[in-house]
């Protein structure tokens, strides 16, 4: 299953803030990280992770750090801030309501069955 | 984990590919690239090849339109590549500091210099033979510091500028005569190639250095020329402001101002050249662009007119030195051109146009030598028109063989890489020639 563009997109500013509240990682980590939780179904693009990381850190909620590699290269590494934590805990209620409200709906009425042979 | 050659390679391809988009800065790529390298180690950890492993790591970077996009968004000023004169990176800070003060200090030299030059020339021809050894000494001063200099290169360079300033003074010249007038024309050149051999870092003998030195005398005079304008509005405002309270600046900008700024601004120029290339990098390509087709234009102007003029006997002196400083511009835009070229890249129409641009430089070229053959047979040798025949000859030859190897490389028969290269040889040519007039040209026609 391949998650919409949009609720990529929506996602992404919670999962790596939330990520990161495990502690300070590099770009690749952190997208290998989502990979892990979402089973792979959460895929973007890569090259799109850093000026998303940029702007995070931009409006405060991440900072970064150059650092080096195991093999020596060098390497960003980004950590939470305070109010990157704060950020992440509003997020967290906003999703939390619009979760609940959709388990509300879908409890109420039958999932939608696909039309497989609709015209047979 | 090590990664085999021809992956290194490709990744080098593609860092250069990507450091061209503006919006995304040096250390962006690095961010990208040690992202590319932990995707293309675990994929050869998974048993992929290297040029497997490779295509999927760039694939799932993603389209570098959009992802260039997407930095463009995120740091819009980048489009506007403003100079960062000093890094704000913490680590960074105190070495550009030092560098600053010593820029300051060479360009504040070479301002005393001139300043004390002037004041002890009063306005004779002495300083004219000697302004550049004024000057360039202090440019060559600031890229021996900055590239730490071996002892014997250095060593060379100061006998070099020593050796040249005892033959610019120690000569009897007749005042204003032509033998001094042409030394001091061709003083700079010498000195500009002692300048090239401290900018190359003593490694005069590589091709590529050479070739960095010629964009490094482009990108200088653009921004020698930008340096040159703002001081300009600037000192025409003040001035203004100035005259409308009733207060002449006139004696303190012609005795303080200027002396320092003009010859200081160049050493500046220098600097911001070495600490922003890229900014012009931009630049140039659209420079040449844009002036090979109008000088392309003009010269064609010049050779009809030439042409319809009449005898070539009856071509006077003033316009035949005009002609040459033409030719010398052109040969300026095809070296700067050359140089700002990548040379990786096929041939294209710009190359052709490059083309017609050698071989109606070598029409005029061919007209001027044959006034200049005809004003010899008629008047006899002076100094100046021998200096004016060598300098065509070498410009002949020069363009000649240019012209030959850019229909090698459009017929595809040459790399591009072998026109660079005649172009970084050819030059201490010039070097040599500048030096006879310097040095051989006064003894032999007695310093007339």
């Amino acid at each position: 299953m391949r998650i919409e563009k949009d609720l990529v997109a929506a996602a992404a500013t919670p999962l790596v803030l939330g990520i990161l509240m495990d502690g300070d990682l590099y770009g690749y980590a952190i997208l290998k990280r989502v990979g892990e939780l979402s089973g792979g179904s959460l895929q973007w693009t890569d090259g799109m992770l850093y000026p998303l990381l940029h702007r995070l850190e931009r409006l405060g909620y991440v900072t970064s750090l150059w650092g080096t590699s195991e093999v020596g290269r060098r390497r960003k590494h980004y950590a939470i801030t305070d109010l990157g934590r704060e950020q992440l805990a509003e997020r967290q209620e906003q999703w939390m309501v619009v979760a609940d409200a959709l388990r509300q709906i879908w409890q109420a009425a039958p999932r939608p069955v696909t039309p497989t042979e609709g015209w047979a | 984990m090590k990664l085999d050659a021809d992956l290194e390679a490709q990744i080098d391809r593609w860092r250069g590919y990507v450091q061209r988009r503006q919006a995304i800065a040096a250390a962006d790529v690095d961010e990208l690239e040690d992202h590319l390298r932990g995707q293309i180690d675990d994929l050869l950890g998974t048993g992929l090849d290297h040029d497997e492993a490779f295509l999927v790591a760039i694939k799932r970077l993603g389209n570098l339109d959009a992802v260039s996009r997407e930095f463009a968004r995120e740091h819009s000023d980048r489009l506007w590549k403003q100079l960062v004169l000093v890094p704000d990176d913490a680590d960074t800070r105190a070495p550009a500091w030092r560098e600053l003060a010593v820029v300051l200090g060479f360009a504040v030299g070479t301002g005393i210099a001139v300043k004390v030059g002037l004041s002890w020339s009063n306005g004779e021809a002495g300083l004219a033979r000697n302004i550049g050894l004024l000057v360039f000494p202090f440019l060559a001063g600031y890229f021996a510091w900055k590239r730490r200099l071996t002892v014997p290169v250095l060593a060379t360079l100061l006998i070099s500028f020593a050796a040249l300033a005892v033959l610019l003074n120690v000569y009897p010249f007749a005042s204003f005569g032509s033998t001094e007038v042409l030394a001091a024309l061709h003083a700079p050149i010498l000195l500009w190639m002692l300048v090239g051999v401290a900018y190359v870092g003593g490694r005069w003998r590589s091709d590529a250095r050479r070739m960095d030195f010629v964009r490094f005398t482009g990108e200088l005079a653009i921004y020698y020329t930008l340096l040159a304008l703002g001081g300009g509005v600037l000192i025409g405002l003040t001035v203004a402001v100035l005259q409308a309270v009733g207060v002449d600046p006139g004696p303190v900008l012609a005795e303080w101002i200027l002396p320092f700024a003009v010859p200081g601004a160049l050493v500046v120029a220098a600097w911001l050249v070495e600490a922003k290339q890229n900014v012009v990098e931009n630049i140039a390509p659209v420079l040449t662009r844009v002036f090979t087709p109008l000088t392309i234009l003009m010269l064609l102007a010049v050779l009809a007119v030439l042409a319809t003029a009449g005898g070539l006997g009856t071509v006077d002196r003033e316009l035949l030195i005009l002609m040459n400083a033409i030719l010398v511009l052109v040969l300026s835009l095809l070296l700067y051109s050359i140089s700002a070229r990548d040379s990786l890249a096929r041939p294209g129409f710009f190359d052709a146009l490059q083309l017609v641009l050698v071989v109606v430089a070598i029409a005029v070229d061919a007209v001027m030598l044959t006034a200049m053959l005809t004003r010899i047979t008629e008047f006899g040798f002076s100094p100046n028109k021998i200096a004016a025949l060598g300098l065509n000859l070498l410009l002949l030859v020069h363009l000649l063989r240019s012209a030959w190897l850019t229909v090698g490389f459009l017929r595809g028969r040459h790399p591009f890489a072998a026109l660079e290269r005649w172009q970084t040889r050819y030059l201490p040519v010039y070097g040599g020639w500048a030096l006879i007039v310097v040095a051989v040209f006064p003894l032999v026609f007695g310093f007339a």
